[in-house]
């Protein structure tokens, strides 16, 4: 708890645009800012194409270029600016400072080696252990992460087991390295309920053994109350809301991230219609002028189709980009 | 109670799929996909089917459909059993029955317009005249709220949520009874989910439709049923009317995966039932009791003999053994 105010990654002003054949240009993360504290789970929920995900791989510099380029922005984690590096340098970073866990274990997970091959590759590559030390540490990890028959499983391919435990291999790989930040992009979005509530339970144990910091990126705002400390509600490509958990589900601002609330049917409660928000998000090519959810936002006022408000603090560690909240 | 009309029932319904093996290709085994369900649904209701992945739901959808042969068991439709029908029977019921599917980006045709999609069921039945569909198409895409120049788009040029709309349009072009939704709105955001689960809910009123809804999401089931079943490895571990299954669930599994369930409200915090481990494979079920590897109220008695789906008042049923009485 006493780091908890000590900031690990400090994401400034980031850009990521897409340059389509077209000469159009997707302003997928476009202007987007915030810092996660040592020891915190931040979460960022957001419908398709928010950008919640190319942030994330903004921050890994996993953005394929062409067509994708980070424009603008800082992203430091640690004091040391991850855009200024090399490629040499940021191999580094990648599975050593920062782990990543993606929403489909199978397609993440390499078929033709063993489980116990991908989790001693990176620590023969970046914590330099002989083989036979990584592989005795694989073992350790599998434990770590719940698998009673570690031994075996440490010789068996992906295809051999079902989508929990390949997801828990993956955070097996991800803290293999002992990361400051573990960033995990859906991570249970395809997997059940039951197999779910495991698998959120054992990244939040990981987190408090290894002390790492989580960057928790989710469409599912029940797995947010679940896990995280602090939320960012995106919405085409920018940040409209940020919050503590709590303040966010008591006292919600924005108005989309009101909608987006009421249109989860409530398992404790029954309502006889949902709320919804009109229309869909526009493709990142063809945000409005103004501001991004003005085209269906049910509060929306003339100056919210000319020029674009700020994230502005409104209340104490309450952040809303919204005309209805600025004098 | 006692009046509701049944529109569908589905007796011992099995469907098993054979698994081949070895060098002659011979049959090796079977997965029992859906193992000997019943139930019935009544007129204008909605049933919820929720389970998770490997627990049979959409088989047991599309052996209901006949887009699969049901292994053994009987469907009965308005009296008549269409279990065994030949296609060419069943036609006539084809158009009583029909599906909306779970990916609107698969499940149509990228190569006909929007028109045609929506018209090529009547053409299949051949009732109406060309100027008569045509009219239809249009009627029908103002009812699930699209514009009628929709017509001569293609299904790229939609959104998701407007395929699925697109979808709910096709399945409606026969006026049938029942619809059988296989997890319409999981591919859909949250924003847009809602509107077409209302959709759904608006249609049933107008059209005075029937619903067997599958998901795995169960606030959207409880959302949209007047009544829940519960599959687990093929088979129905609970069903009953949705606010006892929510409010009093009985069977642990069913306990277990409500409590599971994530909620967006900081408010109100359940106690979870973590379960250990995961489905089993359907191909090689455990003895007794399907659920009884995981469940943490197992007794021996669930390792041997396999729980009966009974009565327990209100019209909730449960296969458990902790709710069958000692004296039988």
């Amino acid at each position: 708890m006493k780091n908890q105010e000590q900031a690990l990654l400090e994401v400034k002003g980031l850009k990521t645009y897409f340059y389509m054949d077209d000469n159009k240009v997707a302003k997928a993360v476009d202007d987007v800012a915030f810092t996660i504290n040592k020891g915190e789970t931040l979460a960022i929920v957001g419908e398709s194409g928010s950008g919640k995900s190319i942030t994330s791989l903004s921050i890994m510099r996993l953005i394929q270029s062409p067509p994708g380029k980070i424009v603008e922005g800082s992203i430091s984690l640690e004091g040391k600016d991850l855009l200024k590096l090399s490629e040499r340098e940021m191999m580094k970073v990648r599975g050593n400072d920062i782990g990543m866990i993606f929403q489909e274990p199978m397609t993440s997970l390499n078929p033709v080696f063993t489980i116990g091959n991908q989790i001693s590759e990176s620590l023969m590559k970046h914590k330099k252990m002989k083989k036979k030390e990584a592989y005795n540490k694989a073992i350790d990890l599998l434990k770590l992460v719940g698998f009673a028959r570690a031994e075996e499983i440490v010789n068996e391919y992906p295809h051999q087991l079902s989508g929990g435990m390949r997801q828990r291999a993956m955070i097996a790989i991800a803290m293999s390295c002992d990361p400051k930040l573990l960033i995990a992009d859906e991570p249970t979005t395809a997997l059940d309920v039951t197999i779910q509530a495991q698998i959120l339970d054992l990244m939040v144990q990981m987190k408090e053994k290894f002390e790492s910091s989580i960057l928790l990126i989710t469409h599912d705002l029940g797995v947010v109350a679940e896990v995280s400390d602090r939320v960012l509600v995106m919405y085409g490509g920018q940040v409209v809301e940020e919050a503590t958990v709590h303040e966010l589900f008591t006292n919600p601002k924005h108005p989309y991230t009101n909608g987006l609330l009421a249109s989860i049917p409530n398992i404790d409660a029954d309502v006889e219609r949902l709320e919804s928000i009109p229309g869909s998000v526009l493709p990142a090519h063809r945000f409005p002028k103004g501001c991004r959810f003005a085209p269906r936002c049910k509060h929306v006022m003339d100056k919210c189709r000319e020029s674009n408000p700020d994230l502005l603090e409104t209340e104490t560690n309450h952040k809303v980009r919204c005309y209805l909240y600025e004098d | 109670m006692g009046e509701r009309e049944k529109l569908l029932e589905v007796k011992n319904l099995k469907k098993y799929f054979p698994v081949k093996g070895g060098v002659l290709q011979r049959t090796i085994g079977h997965v029992k996909a859906v193992d000997d369900v019943s139930f019935e649904i009544y007129k204008g209701e909605t049933l919820g089917i929720v389970g998770e992945s490997g627990s049979g739901k959409s088989t047991l959808g599309r052996t209901i459909l006949r887009l699969l042969d049901p292994t053994e068991g009987q469907v009965i439709f308005e009296g008549d059993d269409i279990s065994t029908l030949s296609n060419r029977k069943m036609r006539p019921y084809r158009k009583d029955m029909q599906m909306v599917f779970q990916d609107p980006f698969a499940s149509l045709n990228p190569r006909m317009s929007v028109g045609e999609i929506i018209e090529e069921p009547m053409i299949v039945q051949n009732t109406l005249t060309k100027k008569e569909r045509k009219e239809k198409v249009v009627d029908l895409l103002a009812k699930v709220g699209l514009p009628a120049e929709a017509r001569s788009k293609y299904p790229h040029e939609f959104s998701g949520g407007q395929r699925q709309r697109i979808g709910i349009a096709r399945a409606l072009t026969l006026n049938p009874k029942l619809i059988i939704g296989d997890e319409p709105v999981s591919a859909l955001d949250v924003s847009v989910q809602s509107q077409v689960l209302n959709l759904m809910g608006d249609l049933q009123d107008e059209f005075d439709l029937t619903y067997l809804f599958i998901a795995h999401d169960l606030s959207v089931v409880k959302h949209i049923s007047d009544r829940v079943g519960v599959m687990y490895l093929g088979k129905m571990a609970e069903i009953g009317p949705k606010d006892k299954i929510f409010e009093n669930p009985l069977h642990p599994y069913t306990q277990a995966l409500l409590s599971a369930v994530p909620i967006p409200d900081m408010e109100r915090k359940r106690e979870k039932i973590t379960l250990k481990g995961e489905l089993p494979s359907p191909s090689n079920p455990p003895s007794g009791c399907p659920f009884h590897t995981r469940c943490p109220e197992a007794h021996e008695r669930c390792k041997v003999e396999l729980p009966e789906l009974l009565h327990q008042g209100n019209e909730q049923y449960v296969a458990c053994h902790l709710y069958t009485s000692e004296e039988k």
